[in-house]
This record gives structure tokens, sequence and C-alpha cells, in this order.
């Protein structure tokens, strides 16, 4: 067995985060998405600029901000403190917190590239066949988007898997509540324990590449179709 | 207040940067009537505003009763709650369902209260039954547009909006879908606004005509008689043409004559495919076609020589003049050199012969 329990259990940890920061990230997006790709308001660059910022800052940048609003003293840790749900850091849903903003980019950037190529004939057309606004949404436009929302999944799990410097400056490295595969390799490697570090990152590079060669053929499948 | 059997559009749309949408349109609640004029007129605007697609601010539209829009009282149903059926230029299928998914995306979602066209019927006269099937990025483009239209009858409209549903298709297609679409119009008992860019189109299908221009209406009126007023610009150039409606009399198999009976007299023309006596016919004769003289002549290839009057001159482009006629109560077109019209001294009220080629009319 190359990987002792703690890699385990890292392992198992990483995929739930991933996991469920896709999942939020979907559904958090999906209208943010749509309006970038409808609105014709003046906020639509501003707004693109912030969704892009993460594609670009540091993520230590991201984690010490994000350390600071949610900490005891910030606006986010006071507001859960006073729901009685306490601080997120050096929690599990403080490392979903900083995946949904690390991620976001790559949710938002394919969906609403999807948005704007099915352009707004597909839905003017259902107008005129009896469907209401939220009809069209989701009978037209959501099957129509398809191939954006595979990618979008893809890249956001994948992008919240490869994560450190928000985890690290964010969790700091609890075993089993914050400690992800990426901290466990870092962990490894300060110990010189060169054998398990190179199970866990061989791991990772054949699990991105498995993940970037699917996304390829769904994109191509689906240019295919269209 | 208009009355049931009308569409009823005022409609007034800026387009910041081009034109300004202004029109009041009171058109016939049954027929084709076509939107005509230049790219950029306005013309699919103004569909736009009367399906709700656009918003004419100040609007008023009713149709066949119904109100649709009226600012003055705040009335705004929005697009999916008006009873139409929109053709667009591109077929705008929806790529991820079958023919008969697209064909049922609309009739699932019409009111049960609204008297629909007979699915089956509108199959059948689109030609569409074996497609069924299919998927819309296996079909042609002149497939797509009939899939299109027979989709938007299926939801039973009061009226059906088309905008340029044949501009998108090359010749080929377009003369498959033609047909179709003069079936349709003959079928249907609904009215259809019909927008074209096409002269030749709207003479073949539209009884009534609106010409449109820079966001206004420059004229409108029955067709036949709009295309020979030489006072717009239809009835001028090369495409400048009559129309003329009759019925078959007679075809004679052996050499392919249709004989066409019209008010003004008869027409034969060559027509590879035999017509049932009795049967509606519009033909089209180009004004560069009739030639006019004054005598009757014999001994000619012409086969349709026809005694007329002479209504009026107008100069028509340099060195060419265009000549009103009436052939009886038909008015025909004939454009002739400025030299020959000196020659013939032609002058309104007098009597010439006009004469067409037999293979030169339009069917």
């Amino acid at each position: 067995m190359p990987f002792s329990s703690a890699d385990l259990a890292a392992i198992g940890l990483t995929l739930r985060l991933a996991g469920t920061t896709m999942a939020l990230l979907l559904v958090l997006c999906t209208p943010l998405a749509w309006w970038l790709a409808h609105t014709p308001s003046r906020w639509r660059g501003p707004v693109s600029a912030v969704v892009a910022l993460p594609l670009v800052l540091p993520p230590t940048v991201i984690g010490f901000y994000l350390l600071v609003t949610m900490g005891p003293n910030g606006p986010v840790g006071q507001f859960t403190q006073w729901l009685g749900i306490g601080t997120l850091p050096f929690t599990f849903w403080g490392l979903v917190m900083g995946s949904l903003i690390y991620s976001l980019p790559f949710a938002v950037q394919p969906l609403q590239a999807a948005f704007e190529a099915i352009g707004s004939r597909p839905l003017e057309a259902a107008a005129t066949l009896g469907a209401g606004p939220l009809d069209r949404f989701f009978t037209v436009a959501l099957p129509l988007a398809r191939p954006g929302f595979i990618t979008a999944a893809i890249l956001s799990f994948a992008h919240t898997v490869g994560e450190f410097g928000v985890v690290l400056m964010l969790g700091g490295n609890i075993p089993g509540v914050t400690r992800v595969v990426s901290v466990q390799i870092y962990d490894h490697v300060e110990a010189l324990e060169y054998t398990q570090a190179h199970w866990l990152a061989g791991g990772m590079v054949l699990f991105s590449f498995v993940v970037l060669l699917g996304l390829n053929l769904t994109r191509r499948r689906a240019s295919m179709v269209s | 207040m208009a009355a049931v059997d009308q569409i009823a559009a005022r409609l007034v749309l800026a387009r910041p940067g081009s034109f300004t949408l202004d029109v009041d349109l009171q058109l016939p609640g049954r027929g084709v009537t076509a939107l005509f004029g230049p790219s950029g007129c306005g013309k699919t605007t103004c569909l736009r505003a009367i399906a709700g697609l656009a918003r004419a601010e100040p609007g008023r539209v009713v149709v066949n009763g119904e109100v649709w829009q009226d600012d003055g009282q705040r009335i705004w149903r929005p697009t999916h709650q008006r009873a139409l059926g929109y053709v667009f230029q591109e077929a705008s299928l929806f790529e991820h369902l079958s023919v008969r998914g697209n064909i049922d995306y609309g009739r699932k979602r019409t009111p049960r209260e609204r008297p629909t066209v007979a699915l089956d019927q509108a199959v059948d006269l689109l030609g569409i039954a074996h497609l069924m099937d299919r998927r819309p990025h296996a079909l042609s483009g002149g497939e797509r547009q009939r899939v299109a239209m027979a989709r938007s009858l299926a939801t039973g409209p009061r009226v059906l909006l088309m905008d340029e549903p044949l501009a998108a298709l090359d010749g080929e297609r377009k003369a498959e879908v033609l047909p179709y679409l003069e079936r349709l119009h003959q079928a249907l008992d609904i009215p259809v606004l019909y927008v074209s860019h096409a002269i030749d189109e709207v003479a073949r299908l539209a009884a009534h005509m609106v010409l449109m221009q820079d966001g206004r209406v420059l004229a409108s009126g029955r067709t036949e008689d709009m295309l020979v007023r030489l006072d717009l610009p239809l009835a001028h150039g090369d495409a400048a043409a009559s129309v003329v409606e009759g019925t078959v009399l007679r075809h004679d198999a052996a050499d392919h004559i249709t004989t066409v009976q019209f008010a003004g007299g008869q027409l034969l023309l060559a027509s590879a495919t035999a017509r049932p006596a009795g049967e509606p016919v519009r033909l089209r004769i180009q004004a560069r076609d009739v030639s006019l003289t004054l005598a009757e002549q014999v001994d000619t290839s012409i086969l349709n020589i026809l005694p007329a009057t002479v209504v009026q001159v107008s100069e028509d482009s340099p060195g060419q003049c265009m000549v009103a006629l009436d052939a009886g109560p038909t008015r025909l077109l004939a454009r002739v050199t400025q030299r020959s019209a000196v020659a013939l001294a032609l002058e309104p009220g007098q009597r010439v012969y006009a004469q067409v080629k037999g293979v030169a009319i339009v069917n």
C-alpha cells in the first residue's frame, strides 16, 4: 500500500472539497455568467475584471484577505459569529469559501462563453412559441449551454484540487479537516519522505492529465455535433 | 378603433445612429401583406415590434381585436403571451431537440382555448413528415426553414410574421421552398406579414404591400396597383414588372403552351408542367419584356399581342422611358428607349399594341 492513512484522508478531503466547490460554483455562477453574457450595464466591465482577479492574484493574497474578513474581527467573521457558527478559518467550510473565490473564473468564464455563443435568437424563437422567461432559460438556454457546464465543472473541480496557497493561509494544516493533498505533499517533502511525496505528486500529475484529456474529448465531440 | 378583422400597428422606435421607425399601419386581417423596402429601412424592426421582441415607445398593436400593446392604456403583453407565429431569417431551430421535439415545443405551450391548426395539416402542407425524427443539424437549409414554419403554425397563431424566410437560402433552395409558401398562404385563413427586400417574392406571394423607406411608410395598397405606380420607385429600374392575376383556360400538352384568361384578355406562356383549367395563377410581366407597336404585327414570333391604351409616360433612366398601359382594366408596364418613345410619339390616351414574348412571362 503506497498511501498511508493520512494520505488517504488527505485525498478524501481534497475530493470532498473539490466536489462541494464545483457544485456550489455551478449553482452560483450560472446567474452571474448569464448576467455578464446579456447585460448592457456599464458595470459589466468592472464585474468581469473582479471575477477574473483570482487568475492573476497570488493565492497568498486571496488567502490573506479571506483570513482577515472571515476572522473574529472581520465583517464576515462578525456575521458568522452572530449566526452562532463561530469563525470559518481553519475549518472545512472556510476552505470551501476560499476555493469558491479561487476557482470562480474557471466556472464563470466557460459558462459566460457558452451563453454568449447561444445568442438571443433561440430564446426569441422560444418566446414566440409561448415560453416565458424561466421556461426559456431551463428548456432552451441550459440544454444548449451543456458543453459550457461540462467545461466549467471539470475546470473548477480540477483547479480546486490543485489549490495550495489559499489553503495554507486560510486552513493551516489540520489533519482530516484542512490538510488537502497538496499540503500533504509539502509535509512529506519537509519530512524528507520522498517516496510518499512521489506517490501523491505522481497521482496529481496523472489526475490532471486525465482531466485535461477528458475535457479535450468533450470539446471535440461538442464541436462535431454543432 | 380598429375593426375586428384587421391588424393595426402604431409604432415609434428610435434606433440610435440609424433611423427612427415611425409607422401607422392598418393592414388587412387576412391574406399576405408584404413589408417591402431596401435593407435598413426598418421593416424587420417593425415586425419585431409587432411581435414584442423590440419595444416601440410609444406603440399600439391590435391584432384582430386583441390588444397586444397600448401605451395609452399601459397595456403590454410580452411576446410569449401573444398568439403569433414568427419565422426568422435563419431557421433558429432548437439544436438539442429533434424536428418532432421542435414542433412539440410550441404546441405544448399553446393555451387550450386557442384553436390550433391541425398538426397533420401543417406537416403535410410543408412536406416534412419524413423528417420528424431527424436532428436540425442533419437538415438542409430549405428543410430547416420548412420545419420552422410548421413549428410556428402548430401553435395556432392569430397572425404569422415572416422575416425574410428565404433570404438566407441560395437560388435552388429558394425555388424549393417557394411553392410550399404559396400553398401555405392559400390554405391559411390567418393574416401573414411577410418582410422581404426581393420584389419577385413579394409579387408572387403578397396580395397587399407596404413600401417602406428610412423607417417610414412611403405607400401601401394592393400589390398589383403598387407595382405599376410610376410615382413609386417600384415601377422603375430593371426589376420593374406588373402582376397579372388570372385563371388557367387550357394547357396544350403538345407544345407545352398554357393559356391564361385575365381581365385584359388572354396570355400564352410556355409552361413545362400542365395546370388544370380554372386554377388561379399570378403572372409577372417584366417591363423590359414588353415592346410597343402602333399597328398590330403579323408574321412575328411573339405570342401575346394585347391592344392597350397609354396612361402615362415617365422618364426612367437616361435614354429610357417607363410607359404605363391599360389592357382592359389591367395595368402593364413597358420599358422602352427614349428614342422609340419619340419615334412612336407616345402620349397618354394613345392606342398601342403591347407585345410580350411567351417565354418571358414569369409564372
